[in-house]
């Protein structure tokens, strides 16, 4: 499925709009050209080509809305899927929370395409992950990893008048490289817009090398520890406080956000002042569409700034009943950190754990966001500034708002991707003490 | 489907509101659609289109999946309908083997041109891999069917029933749980139909028709002047039924602390009873930490049962294909060669099962066309088995797959998944109060709640939804802030007593994920109520 243009997407729309008989219509077009390659036991083991598309007609009379898709772009079948969310809308019941779609708007343009990540081959996965598997080879490892290319179109167009169209681009890549004797296990993961900016080389150097170093890991009591948590492992903690900071949710009552007798804590510092979180589509590193779904901007939001709450999301329904803006929630976040590299962060801790990677994360107690996990893939006992010997694994149980008050030290932010939600960020590796662990783990 | 994409669509938890937009995974379509499916002669045509562009291009092995994956949603809230939504994804994903490497490529365009071009370009991807091949795919011998075709034992097509009463019924959920005390009521009904076919070089062409079914709610109670807040999910379990789920009968009832279901699924009870324990959530003394008997009921051990029996005996983590993201496994192959594995005590005896009626892995044949068994895998207490595909058997010396073999969507390649793993009851005949009884200091958990294990499923910590104080034989009222931590050997070491075969249920998850990219399968676990001695439970009790 070629990515549709502009213009094409436009063409597309216009036409079904035209056959609209509803009191308000809304078209919603995406497809998306993906390729993946997958290895394990040093040797390819899954991998594919998918293309798909899909066209979405939302049609409302008054508070009735229907919702109907098609993927064939015929004109007769553009007719049928119009003429069906009618039917659909007519037979609905009314929804009490129904807001009318958005009239035009303006949108600016975020760098999400890459033409060097289109422009992917079979070839260039195969050829990105002889280079790992020669790493693992060479260092007598066993790597699995996955490379992924995305490219994809999203386009939508009202009869209120507003059009938004966006194309992005994205290359995932992860490996984690374990020792044949399964003693030791290393990982990395890299996300980026452009392919060309993607090492493969460097991070399976990185994750070679963590492997290698964690042979041998000694136990240590579970208790209170200072750690360094390298970016992966920091925002899969972090991102679940910013999942709970959906207004609604916090005016009701039942999130961290809320207080008794329905106040929130907007407005208070809830953690340490070095904490600044905001979202920008248009930040280099980490661009993401200038619009959501429901056609909304996206623009540049502070959340927490010096440690105070900000901004809550909250839907277009919610934000009009409580006379607040509706902000959406973004597609990746950025936390501010320093210039220090995460050896210096590594040379200024007298005792303390360095963790690569944190894994199955669940929330234990909404409340209080208290997650538990267990660390994973590189876990390694620092004294005296530096890496003395690997430990073995750990379960722990915290909550990142007590963790964001803990805060010892932040290094230079960079971009990683959630491990267990899939979500982009711009995030520094972080010093953090009294984190708590529970238990010890014999995985590797 | 992504489980969290079903939490963003059911407006469930914090991690919901994160998601942009309402997700469309396939095409929402009118449900007088919903009902018919797509000709057979006209799939094994396209079937047919596939097999031959990818044999012509060389490949030695191709097998086609045509998928036309129907979901319907309900959700609401209070006293509002917030969603209906129909959605079908239609496609064809073609898997090959050509140069000794499997290469797999998936398309919505589904005329000859588009089909041909997806088997081409699966050929294209295999043979560019195979130079990084340490050894060719080696598949176990299967024989073809020929034509042939299965449907799931419904008695009621959900997709059938008209949505004014599905609506209905769920407005009435959450109306009885809010005049129960409850301040808030979300519940969802959430039906699937995958209409599968599968064909091979083999000679096999497979027409299948599988339907599951899952209702449930969340409800949350406030206490207002300490803001405290307590939730209690619903203790249903997501099928492989039809509509008949919902409609219980006396017989499939065990009273206790609670009223549990077996088999069918009295929503409105339900939601009646978990307002009233709210109540008692919101009041519960916080648990003191220690060791304590624990005794779990089947609403609550089928997720224990997954996380620690279904994953590490999934034959691709242990060999190394899952290293990268969901793990691999403490089984290791000489524990299994070894003949004498002590996984548990004796009475734990754990069966792979793809058959089980109502459950939610049973299919007539595997997404590479095997067809499906039972068999053992901890027997005695002892590991005599793993879960295996047709390009893992030869590993462990099996002639052929155990049927294990699932992908998610047409447009997802097939890969070994976790067929239904379930507890075998115990063969003396015992309620659940006859465990109780015997428990001096324990712990009685109902529900499943969070659940975290590591990725060589050693070390895991689990809540749940509701917990009842055991002192000296006798429940002693409600506990918070409960979880257990244990590791997996350790803990069916300590399994020490079950109920019979009468108190057998099923429990399930609709969103098992594993591979990448990610994939979600469908897998239930039955048990009866089991006791497990000495267990660590912790407090999970904090403050911000």
């Amino acid at each position: 499925m070629p990515i549709l243009s502009k213009e094409q997407t436009q063409a597309l729309m216009q036409k079904v709009l035209s056959y609209s008989k509803a009191d308000e219509c809304e078209v919603n077009l995406n497809g998306s050209d993906n390729g993946n390659i997958r290895y394990a036991r040093n040797s390819v083991s899954t991998s594919g080509g998918i293309s798909q598309n899909s066209l979405v007609v939302s049609s409302a009379f008054g508070k009735k809305l229907g919702v109907a898709t098609i993927n064939e772009f015929d004109d007769e079948s553009l007719k049928k899927v119009v003429a069906r969310s009618e039917e659909l809308a007519r037979l609905a019941p009314e929804n009490p929370e129904y807001v009318p779609f958005m009239g035009p708007q303006t949108y600016k343009e975020s760098p999400t395409f890459v033409q060097s990540t289109a422009a992917m081959t079979p070839k260039d996965r195969a050829d990105a992950v002889a280079e790992s598997l020669k790493i693992s080879k060479d260092n007598k490892l066993t790597a699995a990893g996955f490379l992924e290319n995305s490219t994809g179109y999203a386009a939508m167009m009202n009869s209120k008048g507003l059009f938004a169209y966006n194309t992005a681009t994205n290359v995932n890549f992860n490996v984690t490289l374990r020792t044949d004797d399964g003693k030791g296990s290393g990982y990395a993961t890299k996300a980026f817009n452009d392919f060309s900016q993607l090492d493969v080389k460097s991070a399976t150097k990185t994750a070679a090398d963590k492997a290698t170093r964690s042979v041998t890991a000694k136990a240590i009591e579970p208790g209170k520890y200072t750690v360094i948590l390298e970016p992966a492992a920091a925002l899969v903690l972090l991102e679940n406080m910013f999942f709970g900071m959906d207004a609604r949710q916090a005016d009701e009552g039942r999130s961290f956000m809320s207080k008794p007798g329905g106040a929130t804590k907007l407005g208070e510092k809830l953690v340490d002042e070095r904490v600044n979180i905001y979202s920008d589509p248009f930040n280099a590193q980490v661009p993401t569409s200038t619009w959501s779904g429901d056609g909304r901007s996206q623009e540049k939001v502070q959340w927490i700034d010096k440690g105070v709450i900000k901004n809550l999301y909250a839907s277009r329904y919610w934000a009009q009943k409580k006379g607040i803006k509706a902000i959406p929630s973004p597609d990746a976040i950025i936390m501010e950190g320093t210039n220090s590299s995460l050896e210096e962060m590594i040379k200024s801790t007298e005792k303390g754990i360095l963790v690569t990677r944190l894994w199955y994360i669940r929330t234990v107690d909404p409340q209080t966001v208290l997650l538990t996990g267990l660390t994973r893939d590189g876990t390694f006992y620092i004294e005296n500034g530096q890496i003395k010997f690997p430990i073995k694994n750990f379960r722990f149980n915290e909550s990142p708002v007590i963790m964001l008050n803990n805060l010892e030290a932040l290094g230079k932010p960079e971009r990683t991707v959630s491990g267990e939600s899939g979500l982009n960020a711009l995030i520094p590796p972080m010093k953090i003490r009294d984190f708590t662990f529970s238990s010890l783990s014999d995985a590797v | 489907m992504k489980r969290r994409d079903f939490m963003y669509l059911a407006g469930m938890g914090a991690a919901a509101t994160m998601l942009p937009a309402i997700p469309v995974w396939g095409k929402t379509i009118d449900p007088a659609d919903m009902l018919g499916s797509i000709d057979p002669a006209l799939k094994k045509r396209m079937a047919d289109v596939a097999l031959n562009a990818a044999r012509s291009k060389g490949a030695t092995y191709t097998d086609v999946r045509i998928g036309r994956y129907l979901n319907q949603f309900v959700v609401t809230r209070e006293d509002k309908v917030q969603n209906i939504v129909n959605t079908e994804s239609y496609g064809l994903g073609v898997r090959v083997i050509a140069n000794g490497s499997w290469g797999f490529a998936a398309t919505d365009k589904m005329d000859n041109d588009g089909i041909a071009r997806a088997a081409e370009l699966a050929v294209a991807i295999a043979k560019e891999n195979s130079r990084l091949l340490t050894s060719p795919v080696e598949l176990a011998p299967q024989k073809g069917y020929g034509e042939v075709s299965w449907k799931a034992p419904i008695e009621k097509n959900a997709f059938e029933v008209p949505v004014k009463e599905k609506v209905d019924l769920l407005l009435s959920v959450n109306d009885a749980a809010l005049k129960g005390g409850a301040n808030y009521a979300n519940s969802i009904l959430f039906l699937v139909n995958e209409q599968k076919y599968f064909a091979s070089t083999d000679g096999s062409y497979i027409d299948q028709d599988i339907h599951r079914i899952w209702p449930t709610f969340f409800l949350t109670k406030i206490d207002s002047k300490t803001g405290k807040f307590e939730t209690r999910n619903s203790l249903s379990a997501p099928m492989g039924m039809g509509y008949e789920y919902l409609q219980a009968r006396p017989e499939d009832k065990i009273n206790g602390v609670t009223t549990f279901y077996k088999g069918r699924y009295d929503m409105l009870e339900d939601a009646k009873a978990a307002a009233g324990q709210l109540g008692q959530k919101l009041t519960a003394k916080s648990v003191e930490p220690g060791k304590y008997d624990l005794i779990l009921d089947p609403s609550h051990l089928w997720l224990t049962i997954h996380e620690s029996v279904g994953h590490p005996t999934e034959l691709d983590r242990v060999l190394g294909y899952e290293a990268n993201f969901a793990g691999t496994s403490f089984l290791t192959l000489d524990k299994w060669e070894s003949k004498k594995f002590n996984f548990g005590s004796k009475i734990v005896n754990l069966f792979g099962d793809k058959t089980q009626k109502g459950s939610l892995g049973a299919v007539g044949y595997d997404d590479e066309g095997v067809k499906t068994k039972n068999w053992d895998i901890i027997k005695d207490g002892t590991l005599v088995n793993y879960q295996a595909i047709r390009d893992q058997a030869h590993i462990i010396g099996l002639n052929e797959s155990q049927g294990c073999c699932y992908a998610d969507n047409w447009s997802s390649v097939q890969f070994q998944r976790m067929p239904n793993v379930s507890l075998k009851p115990g063969t003396q005949k015992k309620s659940i109060d006859d465990l109780i009884k015997n428990v001096q200091k324990g712990i009685y958990i109902v529900g499943d709640g969070s659940f975290s294990i590591d990725q060589q499923r050693y070390n895991f910590q689990f809540g749940g939804q509701l917990y009842y104080e055991i002192k000296d034989g006798k429940i002693a009222g409600m506990l918070k802030d409960v979880a257990y931590q244990a590791n997996t050997q350790e803990f069916w070491n300590a399994c020490t007593d079950m109920c019979d075969e009468s108190d057998y249920r099923l429990g399930g998850s609709f969103f098992d994920g594993k591979g990448q990219p990610s994939q979600s399968s469908s897998v239930s676990h039955g048990s009866s109520t089991t006791r497990f001695n000495g267990i660590n439970v912790i407090n999970t009790g904090r403050k911000i």
